[in-house]
């Protein structure tokens, strides 16, 4: 009974398979990228990155159809730009980063979906925007392997300048010159994680992978380490789940996961134990010390 | 301690101006920092001493003149500064515990990539003893008070073992227990032959623990011992000269003449 319900679904079925290994690289790579995101205040950022891919990978599209390769590049493109653009116009004029960066969003979503129009159906639309969890190909499963591997290496050569630039990015320009270099590697990474998740799960929902399981973390540890590891946990779970929930009840896969991941994280903020909402209500008495 | 024994300047300014869109906040230092002194920093709000620290680290440029430090060394040996900023903009809600807060003190040695070893964290041990924080290693600096993490932050600076150490205000907000247990560490630093600057509003505390002094308003009022400088007609002085920020203000012609 369980078997049925658990395993085998992957057990009967290839794509189920891949779905789950996609997802796992996926939560593997985005669980440490969204914690950092996270505590650098900069989940938002997150989000429109993902969102100014979108262009990019359309013009990918437009030039060559459903190509992996051509929406690969396309999209780096388009987030590496869209980042640079945005820190550039919050350094040398007066508006702030977040609304430079929501500013570039919403040009890039609208001239995205726009050109994604121009040629392709509202099928292919909705390729791009939910993403094609279920349908993943060797490549693309290379892919995304990859930058997961990218990822963590490069997150633990940054680490220890990611995380004073977090906590005291003054004393780090006094002993180091190695901050902003750090900060650019790591919108890089943000930049190719989204990538990644856009093949999974789209331009849209790629950016839930890494936040959704960050936030949960966040409300079962103090501790920066625990926290990664909880927050590729709860992605991983969420991945293998959406896509058991999807099976079952016909769901579309790619949203499965992030609700699932959504669930998750509702259920952290009300019992989590560190800040949760249920430890508000019934606060323990006070310590003598 | 002056002109005679230049070679052993810690910090020299020469015709040094810093400020921001042009205009100054420091105007025309000239004069040494000697090595191993224990220097306040002192003047009205707005006289440029915050400013003064922050040309030193670098993090400003100045606007015309030259700050020199590490005179006397043999080259390529850079003095190390540390340095405190006035309310260090850490964010506090960061999970992070205050062991992993100091240990970066010793940043000059492990650097980006280095490992902390037996005899590093050993050092790391009696930097917490040294503030009095013993036993708040796993404590997350969210639960600090201000005076304890006034204390932590010092007990990076004594990791850091740096040639000069710049204190940015380093005892506002801080009650008379941690500012007395935080100065015999600003005098042992002294001691031990380091350069110190700290900028200072307290006028007995700098009467009683800073043999030097420079009084700024902009421009330097007066610089030497302190029962010199802290005279009530120099202090007055002071005052009179921090004017309003002068967004009309020509092109000043001192360098020209």
């Amino acid at each position: 009974m369980l078997y049925d319900l658990l395993i085998d679904p992957f057990v009967e079925f290839d794509f189920m398979r891949r779905a789950l290994v996609g997802a796992a690289a996926l939560a593997l790579s985005g669980g440490p990228v969204g914690v950092f995101l996270m505590l650098r205040r900069m989940s938002l950022t997150g989000d429109a990155m993902a969102h100014a891919i979108l262009p990019g990978a359309a013009v990918g599209f437009l030039l060559y159809g459903l190509s992996l390769p051509a929406m690969t590049i396309g999209g780096l493109a388009a987030g590496f730009a869209v980042a640079l653009a945005a820190g550039l116009v919050a350094r040398t004029t007066a508006l702030k980063e977040d609304a430079a960066l929501a500013a570039f969003y919403l040009i890039s979503l609208a001239l995205g979906v726009t050109l994604v129009s121009l040629r392709g159906s509202n099928v292919d639309l909705l390729h791009v925007l939910f993403g094609t969890v279920l349908a993943l190909d060797d490549a693309t499963l290379l892919l995304v392997a990859g930058i997961a591997t990218v990822t963590l290496g490069a997150l633990a050569l940054l680490y220890r300048p990611l995380v004073l630039e977090c906590v005291d990015p003054g004393f780090l320009r006094s002993v180091s010159r190695a901050g902003a270099a750090a900060h650019l590697a790591f919108l890089a990474l943000v930049v190719i994680n989204l990538v990644g998740g856009f093949h999974a799960l789209g331009t849209l929902l790629a950016v839930g992978m890494m936040m959704l399981p960050a936030a949960s973390a966040r409300f079962w540890s103090g501790d920066i380490t625990v926290m990664i590891g909880v927050s590729t946990l709860v992605g991983m779970l969420s991945g293998a789940a959406g896509l058991i929930l999807s099976y079952h009840t016909g769901l579309p896969a790619g949203p499965s996961i992030i609700l699932v991941a959504g669930g998750a994280y509702i259920a952290s903020l009300l019992v989590g134990p560190v800040d949760g909402l249920l430890w508000r209500l019934v606060p323990g008495r006070h310590l003598e010390a | 301690m002056t002109d005679a024994t230049r070679a052993s300047d810690a910090i020299r300014f020469e015709n040094l101006t810093l400020g921001y869109d042009r205009h100054p906040a420091v105007h025309h230092l000239d004069g040494a920092l000697a090595s191993g002194s224990l220097t306040a920093v002192v003047g009205p709000n707005g006289a440029g001493k915050s400013t003064l620290l922050k040309g030193i680290v670098g993090a400003l440029p100045p606007l015309s003149g030259h700050i020199r430090l590490s005179l006397g060394r043999p080259r390529g040996a850079k003095a190390r500064i540390a340095y405190l900023p006035q309310a260090a903009d850490i964010d506090r809600s960061f999970p992070i515990t205050v062991y992993d807060l100091v240990c970066v003190g010793l940043w000059n040695r492990a650097g980006l990539f280095g490992g902390i070893g037996r005899k590093d964290r050993v050092q790391i041990e009696e930097a917490l003893a040294a503030v009095g924080l013993t036993g708040f290693e796993k404590r997350t600096i969210g639960t600090l008070s201000g005076g304890q993490m006034q204390r932590a932050l010092f007990a990076r600076l004594l990791l850091q073992d740096a040639d000069i150490i710049l204190l940015d205000e380093p005892f506002t907000a801080i009650d008379a227990r941690t500012t007395a247990d935080l100065l015999a560490l600003v005098r042992r630093w002294h001691d031990e032959g380091r350069t110190v600057v700290a900028v200072l509003h307290d006028m007995e505390m700098v009467r009683q623990a800073f043999p030097r002094t420079l009084l700024l308003a902009r421009e330097p009022v007066a610089w030497g011992e302190t029962d010199e400088v802290l005279t009530a007609e120099n202090l007055l002085r002071a005052r009179h000269l921090v004017e309003a920020f002068d967004t009309h203000a020509p092109i000043c012609a001192r360098d020209a003449a």
